[in-house]
């Protein structure tokens, strides 16, 4: 009878073992995955908290020295645009301004420019020289307007729905694989609703 | 010369603090507005290099969010005003100490109730070996106790009997 006991004790004391030796797999395998998630997102890249809100309001002269409309929130909505945030000293603005005029020039999207404190007489020798993608062009020379949009670092390029809503963003250089991949089939499909 | 070396060394190290962050310039007349608008800086993230404030920052931009900070108390807005005006353009992300929503509650009730969780594992292990200690390895049936006894050559009444091999 007690040695039936004892066996039985000891045969529950073994299955709870078991379960105590998986018990630390379990937990390592949960921190690695939380870690590999951590470290494989670029803690530099912010979602951004503007994403589906509407655009700020805002009004922003030309560039001083270019005859130009300036660019303010009543110019955008009613199609979808592009607002890309760049300045003449930004190594990755000009870097992705081939990107930038191939979006205006080829795919027919309207793309407007703010550009982000700069000098007025760079910013156009940098427009002159590389070419004038956009349809408007703001100059934020103490960059208030850049950070009612929520902008931390130049470049940034915001995708605006016909509403006016900001719909999607991108921190840093555009690339042919964003373009292809993420802008433009966020365009036909803004376009076709 | 060592004095002008300590001197010169505790110049240097006073001027630390100064050189970095919010600059004279930027600095309100009223000291309790500016004193607010420090207290302010301190729990706003610099977005630019991220783990500092932007009372600690040289970036430009923690320059332009300083400004605003400032010209905010000045109009008269409450620190949550600010706080929630920020918030709405940058996201929760700018305060250095999260708020507390349920998108955060693991961060900030995750730690207790590891710790709970440790507490009670650790009662469960010490209150079991315990046990295990003073009951039920202490207590010898009565075909045990008699075994022990011949073991150690031990009248199992109690009474000393020599053998050859524990005598010396």
């Amino acid at each position: 009878m007690a040695a039936e006991r004892e066996e039985l004790q000891s045969h529950e004391r073994r299955r709870g073992a078991v379960w105590l030796y998986l018990l630390p797999i379990a937990i390592f395998a949960v921190v690695a995955l939380a870690l590999a998630w951590g470290l494989s997102r670029d803690a530099s890249v912010l979602p951004s908290a503007l994403l589906d809100k509407p655009a700020p309001e805002f009004e922003l002269p030309p560039i001083p020295g270019r005859d130009d409309h300036g660019f303010s929130r009543r110019d955008l909505g009613g199609r979808p645009m592009l607002v890309n945030v760049w300045a003449s000293w930004c190594v990755p603005c000009r870097a992705e301004h081939p990107l930038v005029t191939r979006l205006a020039k080829e795919e027919g999207v309207t793309v407007h420019g703010i550009n982000y404190k700069d000098a007025p007489e760079d910013a156009r020798a940098w427009l002159d020289r590389l070419g004038d993608p956009y349809t408007y062009i703001g100059s934020d020379r103490d960059g208030r307007v850049a950070i009612e949009w929520g902008v931390y670092g130049v470049p940034e390029t915001f995708v605006v729905d016909a509403r006016g809503v900001i719909v999607f963003k991108q921190v840093g250089q555009l690339t042919p694989r964003v373009i292809e991949e993420k802008i433009l089939p966020l365009l036909r499909e803004l376009e076709r609703r | 010369m060592r004095t002008l070396l300590v001197l010169l060394l505790l110049f240097l190290l006073s001027a630390g603090p100064a050189i970095a962050g919010v600059k004279p310039e930027e600095m309100l007349d009223d000291p309790v507005l500016e004193a607010r608008a420090r207290a302010l800086g301190q729990q706003l993230r610099c977005l630019v290099c991220q783990n500092q404030s932007i009372d600690d920052s040289d970036a430009p931009l923690a320059a332009d969010l300083r400004r605003i900070v400032r010209e905010q108390l000045v109009a008269g807005k409450s620190e949550e005003e600010i706080k929630a005006y920020l918030v709405a353009r940058y996201g929760d992300f700018i305060l250095l100490e999260p708020p507390v929503k349920p998108a955060t509650w693991g961060l900030w009730v995750g730690p207790f109730l590891l710790l709970g969780l440790g507490g009670v594992l650790a009662f469960i292990y010490l209150r079991r070996s315990r046990r295990g200690a003073t009951t039920e390895d202490s207590e010898l049936s009565e075909e045990e106790r008699s075994r022990l006894a011949a073991l150690l050559g031990e009248d199992p009444d109690g009474a000393h009997v020599p053998t050859s091999s524990s005598s010396p």
